[in-house]
């Protein structure tokens, strides 16, 4: 018998099989079109911008494309000793290009960057440049300033040369790379970021734990509460979870302030002076207290959603067995709600890691985060890569975070209220 | 939760001071809410209680503030509003339709790569704004789309087609397909069976999910920051800014207006749910 009598044909005379494949790949088409405009929409708009983060955040091509003919003249300069005078004519020239175009002061900061005493010997280079004969360039432009004598600021700009640079990286981490490539830390005033990470870490880690201390019995309540009463109660929950983040921290700016409600009851029950309110805004405290509140209800949610489904004769079973309530509830209930909890505490930490708003308003400078200096130096300094570069690092711990919770938990379960 | 008649003394303090700490938390999570409505009346322009309000005197209450809010010179809200509804509402059109389709087809058993495609699909709502607002603002700078209502809708539509995807997928999880085959056989064309058999089914989902399509936009202040220039200023920069320089009573109306929005959105949803439940044979209680 020959294997073709065997396949079962379909009535236009094709093999089923070759049919039912044909189908299924139809509807995997079918499937993936449907979601092709959103990913394609979000590739475009959000997937790749991402990567161009981390293009712009590496990306060190601007002195580069300023001085090409020095650098080319610089590819044979070893760096011990002074460069030879093609690397100054070159360099002449590149600098007179810029003149022209005005647009030399660039260099000035970029190089300043580097290493300082740049800007007055290339601005003082500038004015004496027009006067400069041709040839023998060394020694015009060595006579301008001493320190263009000095090998350390021609080292410097050759430092400058790669296309790439993790210096942002560097720096966001509060390390330089000095003048021999090695990697150091940062002169003691200017180590400021280690401590916003730390910070960061610090208030996302206590402001979990707060929400978690505060939502597990309330969740416990909502879950085991007639449905009537919880429904109510429920919408204490729910009202700040769709109330503007704003509004809520508006609130508790009222709340907190000096002449606040919260001082006033303070005073009132004697707990402190009139004279002596403390101060509970535009410090840690305001950041804590505001993105607890704030919080809080991303706590709740998933974990009234998995108490939910705990059934109340686990617990009597456990007591009927001879168990106090404390081990019924420690051996029994406790462990069945701990998916609830890795989801809750999981993302009020993702949440938190990356607060911006409530920080800025109640946080005062010893509330800041790390969003804050993303933010600060986005619209203020405007050094787009080194706000790139810190992006990018907050971005790889979340998605670490996120892989954990993805492991432990299963992303699929996220709910929504 | 009435405790049984043989609880031991210590179970039933235990059981008292939960039930404080309880009432404490509700307190804590409900409260400031409230503290916005009284003096959003004060007719002093101080954020505080005034001895007239104690003593629940009406001379003390007024609506100026509210009137500032409407028919004040300097204030931007009705423009603020404009946009925002403006924006809101486009953003909430687009997240619904993209999210939907996509969430059609992911729900659907035959698509290839499901797990790392849905990843790719609610990752706006897993990235912290902040770094979704850089990278945002870099796309829209470089298409020119930076400071104009446009780039504002698309950056919002990346934010909110997440949750749109989220729900109508948790939607769909107890969709029978079945009927849409039904209707296949029947005759009716793709688009028919979508009008007529999925989308009355889904709806409710797709509601929600573009309730918090509307809430996320109409609430976002990180991203806009860094699009919107001064012509497209929207309710939460108006408010950033106000917080940011003087706490006026003004913006205590307009937080007030934003509270019963959000309890109107509130009530919305929570129906929608129910709704969805009962038509999905889930049980409530």
């Amino acid at each position: 018998m020959s294997s073709e009598t065997q396949k079962i044909l379909t009535t236009d005379g094709i093999p089923l099989e070759e049919s039912l494949k044909k189908a299924e790949k139809k509807n995997k088409i079918k499937a993936f079109l449907l979601v092709c405009p959103l990913l394609l929409f979000l590739i475009i708009t959000y997937v790749f911008p991402i990567g161009d983060m981390l293009f712009r955040s590496v990306d060190d091509r601007m002195v580069t494309n300023m001085l090409p003919k020095t650098y080319k003249a610089m590819e044979n300069w070893d760096g011990k000793e002074l460069p030879e005078e093609e690397v100054f004519a070159s360099f002449y020239q590149d600098y007179k290009l810029l003149i022209e175009q005005k647009t030399f002061g660039k260099l000035a900061t970029q190089l300043n960057y580097e290493k300082n005493g740049f800007k007055s010997i290339l601005k003082k280079l500038q004015r004496k440049m027009k006067k400069f004969e041709d040839g023998n360039y060394k020694e015009q432009i060595m006579d301008v300033h001493k320190r263009w004598a000095n090998v350390e600021y021609w080292r410097a700009i050759k430092r400058r040369a790669p296309e790439i640079s993790y210096a942002k990286y560097l720096k966001g981490m509060d390390l330089i790379a000095d003048e021999d490539g090695k990697i150091i830390q940062v002169s003691e005033e200017r180590r400021i970021h280690r401590i916003l990470w730390l910070r960061t870490l610090e208030v996302a880690f206590f402001v979990t734990l707060f929400c978690f201390v505060m939502a597990y019995p309330i969740a416990h309540l909502l879950a085991t509460l007639p449905m009537k009463y919880s429904n109510l109660l429920m919408i204490c929950v729910l009202l700040p979870f769709w109330t503007s983040l704003l509004v809520r921290t508006a609130s508790w700016m009222i709340l907190l302030q000096q002449q606040g409600v919260v001082n006033d009851f303070f005073v009132w029950i004697g707990l402190v002076t009139d004279d002596n309110r403390p101060e509970m805004m535009y410090n840690k405290t305001g950041t804590y207290v505001a993105m607890t509140q704030i919080l809080l209800p991303f706590m709740v949610l998933p974990l009234y959603s998995v108490m939910k489904t705990i059934s109340p004769s686990l617990m009597r079973a456990g007591k009927s067995l001879g168990g106090t309530p404390f081990v019924a509830f420690w051996k029994v209930y406790f462990p069945l709600t701990i998916p609830g909890i890795g989801a809750g505490c999981l993302l009020v930490f993702i949440l938190a890691i990356g607060y911006y708003i409530t920080p800025a308003l109640v946080g005062g400078a010893s509330g800041t985060l790390i969003s804050n200096q993303i933010a600060f130096h986005m619209k203020s300094t405007l050094d787009w890569s080194f706000a790139s570069a810190m992006g990018l690092m907050l971005l790889v711990g979340v998605l670490a975070i996120y892989w954990v919770y993805n492991k432990l938990v299963g992303v699929d379960n996220i709910k929504l209220g | 939760m009435a405790l049984p008649k043989y609880t031991e003394i210590r179970y039933r303090v235990w059981h008292y001071i939960y039930l404080t700490f309880c009432a404490g938390v509700f307190i804590f999570l409900i409260a400031p809410l409230f503290v916005i409505f009284p003096l959003s009346f004060n007719a002093e322009e101080f954020l505080v209680f005034s001895e007239g309000m104690k003593s629940l005197d009406p001379d003390a209450f007024s609506l100026r503030w509210y009137e500032d809010m409407v028919y004040g010179t300097k204030n931007p809200w009705g423009l603020a509003a404009k946009n925002s509804f403006i924006i809101a509402i486009f953003a909430t059109l687009g997240s619904i339709v993209l999210g939907t389709t996509a969430a059609l087809g992911l729900s659907s058993r035959h698509m290839p790569y499901k797990g790392l495609i849905m990843a790719t699909l609610i990752s706006p709502m897993i990235v912290p704004l902040i770094i979704s607002g850089v990278a945002i603002f870099f796309f829209m700078a470089k298409v020119g789309l930076a400071a104009t209502h446009t780039g504002i809708v698309l950056a919002h539509i990346i934010l909110g087609t997440p949750f749109v995807v989220i729900t109508v997928t948790a939607t769909l999880t107890g969709f029978d397909h079945s009927v849409t085959r039904a209707a296949s056989s029947l005759g009716s064309d793709p688009v028919n069976t979508f009008m007529k058999i999925t989308l009355p089914l889904i709806l409710p989902g797709v509601i929600s999910g573009g309730l918090f399509a509307f809430v996320t936009s109409f609430d976002e202040v990180v991203v806009v920051l860094f699009l919107a220039g001064l012509e497209n200023t929207t309710i939460p920069i108006q408010m950033w800014t106000g917080l940011r320089e003087q706490l006026s009573p003004t913006i205590l109306a307009v937080a007030t207006c934003l509270i019963v929005l959000s309890t109107l959105i509130l009530v919305t949803a929570e129906l929608l749910r129910r709704r969805s439940e009962r038509i999905r044979g889930i049980n409530i209680n």
